[in-house]
């Protein structure tokens, strides 16, 4: 989606915006470990900036408590001098490291004891959505001159649907910023919000299929600036899953009752809508049946 | 009709096989068939008119036979032809067979109507008009209905409301009064003999009735006990004649001499009655200052005259004074009441009569009871009151009830949906979790990015299974993801595969309105019913393959 003229400098240049799903829960149960996946996030970071001296990389770590910026490729101080260890690392990621090493310790701390459900618990996708795009924004008031900014989820979470009405809104406002929100999702099923959110600010959706590729993935889809993408044929989801959850009990569901007033949503029949006070009238399902027009009639001969 | 022409042909007709028969002419034309002898005294003349002709029999052109033609008619007598040669007979016989065909048809039709005892006329011109007007209908129609899957109640019994809306639409309209101020016509004036002459029509009769109460009281009144109908007329438009020319002076005259036109000058007393009376009435509640400044007929200069003059009238004779502006709200009031009576009569004094009946019972139930009055009075007094001359008043307060945002964000307490494991199996332990993370953040710092960071055939596996995921889905969706799959198919598959799923519908409806079965006709519409979706079905499993094979050819043709 290409911002408005007079807000950028040159047509490629990127602001990429990059929430990174550190859920340990999740991390525990992969094929790839950490260490794996970090190694191809960060040298496709590289790539990014190499592209275009002036693009810029922001990365945002999204835990299961709490969420922070990891890196910022702006600030100076990351330009400089950390010892390298001689071993390959790029001194340029030294301080993302050391920020995310604080950032879990920290994140620990924050987080409950148990875990009770059985299933994978979400990551705080809502509230990382949100730090993005404050920082986007105050791209935005900055001057005239600035890159072109998108958003990249990286995440394996499934989705939390009491999350469902925090993460609505963001892709609400990244839509009216004109920001596209990319998704990859390395899970194990389908994410239906970051399906949403890139149809419906304009992103790209993937799930990649070969998890040890990861790299290549990123560099093929997700490394395309903005201005590139109106060229450049982009792999494209053939259907997207719309379902939203209720706001009594946080559950997905396809077919629900609506208050006509607020337009929330719910699963079962109530009296009064939760969240603006009316009153529900009668439900008219009660009474006819399905094919109440119909008459049976015998036959007049 | 068949293509027009007629044959004319020389023959014998025989009433019977052993009748030698009589000689003359046939002339068969459209819708008659005629025999002329050639013996003009003969009474064998006939007339048969096609519809009546029930069949045709003919001896075979091969047999020993002369050639015959038999008609036999509706009430079982035949007819018998015979033709000089075969190519004579055969091309009655042909011209014949066309007309049957045709009479064949409306026969048909007619059965129809009178097969179902409750349908009007009306109700199955409305139904053929819906069948032609609506295609997808008519298609329906057709391959229903007369394949006998459905019958034509069935078929209609959910169509009620195009059924009805359109005879009630037919039914209610109501024809209003012209806006045009026809009591106000111009004659024709004559000029040589000096004469006025007014074409007076019932609708003027009426317009001047409902407009001039007095009038029509007048009327009522002198005719035809003082005057004639045309007396009463001319007295009338001489009064108007004497407001056109606005001298009052000499209405004034003629009124006092005249007592019958003195009636047609005087302002309308009926009616100014009915106005104090509306006034009487009115809430006055109303903020009347508002409009003070719009009440500008009593100033000077003011006021439209017919002709734009203006001029200086005697107090006097101020009452023989009409404006434009009067008879124009007049006209706009009547008009806008509409027709009060439905009495179409050439009679004016019936019309008169009329309209008095109507506005005796309209003032009769305009006149409020005791009751009704103290009620108004009792409003009144209560809107009237002044806001700041009143006590406080404190009303109930209900607080403002706005749900807690945080309780969305942060509750953590829904209901999940069943989700398999992970690959690994779950770490209940969040701490070992942690632990896990924070090695592998030791491990990278240590040892740097994995090298190689990426196979060279994993990139290629991906880079192709990417490749053909773009180009396929681009074939399947094109390049925009809104467009429907539909809109690619050929125009008359995609119309065909239309048509099938509103046939199908109409076929389910029927179908589950049909259940449960307790009547041996609804086993046997139910079994129809199947019959047909199977029918359906396995025409669009037809459709299908026509698609895939065309997907598979555009696919084909990219490699």
């Amino acid at each position: 989606m290409p911002a408005i003229a007079s807000k950028q400098y040159s047509d490629d240049v990127s602001l990429l915006v990059l929430l990174l799903d550190t859920n340990p829960l999740f991390w525990s149960t992969t094929s790839i470990t950490f260490s794996q996946f970090l190694s191809h996030v960060l040298a496709f970071l590289n790539a990014v900036l190499g592209l275009n001296q002036l693009n810029q990389v922001v990365v945002i770590a999204t835990g299961y408590s709490s969420c922070d910026y990891i890196y910022d490729s702006s600030l100076t101080s990351n330009h400089g001098n950390f010892e390298s260890n001689g071993t390959g690392m790029p001194a340029i990621f030294g301080s993302l490291l050391k920020k995310l090493e604080e950032f879990v310790t920290k994140d620990e701390e924050l987080s409950k004891e148990e875990v009770s459900e059985d299933r994978i618990p979400s990551c705080l996708l809502s509230g990382s959505l949100s730090m993005a795009l404050c920082y986007i924004q105050r791209v935005f008031r900055s001057g005239h001159l600035h890159p072109q900014p998108r958003i990249l989820c990286l995440q394996g979470s499934p989705d939390g649907p009491e999350q469902y009405v925090a993460v609505m809104n963001s892709i609400f406002s990244a839509q009216r910023l004109m920001v596209p929100i990319d998704s990859c999702y390395i899970g194990v099923q389908n994410s239906a919000f970051l399906q949403q959110a890139s149809y419906i600010t304009g992103g790209v959706h993937h799930t990649p299929k070969q998890l040890d590729g990861l790299f290549q993935y990123l560099t093929t889809i997700f490394a395309t600036d903005l201005h590139s993408r109106g060229f450049v044929q982009l792999p494209k989801p053939i259907g997207v899953d719309f379902r939203a959850s209720c706001f009594c009990h946080k559950k997905t569901i396809d077919m629900g009752y609506i208050c006509s007033v607020c337009l929330s949503i719910f699963c079962e029949h109530h009296k009064k809508c939760s969240t603006c006070g009316s009153v529900f009238g009668q439900s008219k399902l009660d009474d006819a049946s399905s094919a109440s027009d119909k008459k049976r009639k015998a036959p007049s001969t | 009709m068949a293509g027009g022409g007629q044959v004319e042909k020389r023959v014998k007709y025989k009433s019977s096989v052993k009748d030698p028969g009589t000689p003359g002419f046939l002339r068969i034309r459209e819708g008659m068939l005629l025999f002329v002898p050639n013996d003009p005294k003969s009474d064998s003349k006939l007339k048969v008119l096609t519809q009546n002709i029930k069949s045709q029999k003919n001896t075979k052109e091969g047999s020993n036979k002369p050639p015959w033609l038999n008609l036999t008619n509706k009430l079982g007598k035949s007819h018998i032809f015979e033709f000089e040669n075969y190519p004579d007979m055969h091309a009655c016989r042909d011209f014949i067979t066309k007309a049957l065909a045709i009479c064949e048809e409306e026969p048909n039709k007619s059965a129809v109507s009178t097969s179902s005892e409750q349908l009007s006329i009306k109700e199955l011109e409305l139904r053929f008009k819906l069948l032609r007007e609506n295609s997808e209908l008519q298609r329906l129609h057709k391959q229903f209905v007369e394949s006998k899957v459905l019958t034509e109640d069935e078929f209609w019994a959910t169509r009620k409301k195009l059924l009805g809306k359109d005879s009630i639409r037919k039914s209610k309209q109501q024809v209003g009064l012209k806006s045009m101020m026809v009591s106000g016509i111009k004659p024709s004036t004559d000029g040589r003999t000096n004469r006025v002459t007014f074409n007076l029509t019932p609708e003027i009769i009426f317009q001047i009735f409902a407009e001039k109460p007095a009038v029509r009281q007048a009327f009522i009144n002198y005719v035809p006990s003082k005057m004639t109908e045309k007396d009463f007329w001319t007295k009338y438009f001489r009064a108007e004649y004497l407001y056109s020319t606005k001298n009052t002076a000499v209405a004034a005259a003629e009124a006092a001499e005249d007592e019958e036109l003195a009636v047609f000058l005087k302002p309308d007393e009926i009616l100014a009655r009915e106005t104090r009376q509306k006034i009487r009435r009115v809430d006055p509640t109303l903020d009347m200052e508002a409009d003070q400044g719009d009440d500008y007929t009593h100033l000077m200069d003011h006021g439209i005259q017919r002709d734009g003059t203006m001029d200086v009238v005697e107090p006097q004779n101020d009452q023989f004074r009409r404006s434009l502006l009067q008879d124009l709200n007049r006209h706009a009031a009547v008009v806008l009441e509409g027709r009060s009576i439905d009495v179409e009569s050439e009679d004016t004094r019936i019309v008169a009569e009329a309209l008095t009946r109507v506005k005796q019972v309209s003032k009769a139930d305009g006149e409020t009871t005791k009751d009704a009055n103290l009620e108004r009075l009792e409003r009144m007094s209560r809107l009237a009151g002044m806001e700041d001359l009143q006590a406080p008043q404190n009303f109930p307060l209900a607080p403002l009830s706005i749900k807690d945002p945080r309780d969305y964000f942060e509750s953590q307490q829904g209901n999940v949906l069943n989700v398999p494991r992970g690959a690994k199996g779950l770490k209940r332990n969040v701490h070992e979790a942690y632990g896990l993370l924070k090695e592998s953040i030791l491990e990278i710092r240590a040892t740097g990015l994995s090298d190689p960071l990426i196979r060279p055939e994993v990139s290629f596996e991906v880079f192709s299974s990417l490749t053909r995921t773009i180009s396929t889905a681009k074939n399947i969706i094109g390049k925009n993801p809104r467009e429907s799959i539909l809109d690619r198919l050929p125009k008359s598959t995609k119309d065909e595969v239309l048509h099938h799923w509103t046939s199908i519908q109409e076929l389910l409806r029927h179908f589950w309105s049909s259940y449960p079965i307790t009547t041996t006709y609804l086993h046997t519409k139910v079994g129809k019913l199947k019959d047909a979706m199977s029918n359906t079905y396995s025409k669009l499993e037809y459709c299908g393959r026509i698609l895939l094979h065309m997907v598979y050819c555009t696919i084909s043709l990219r490699y």
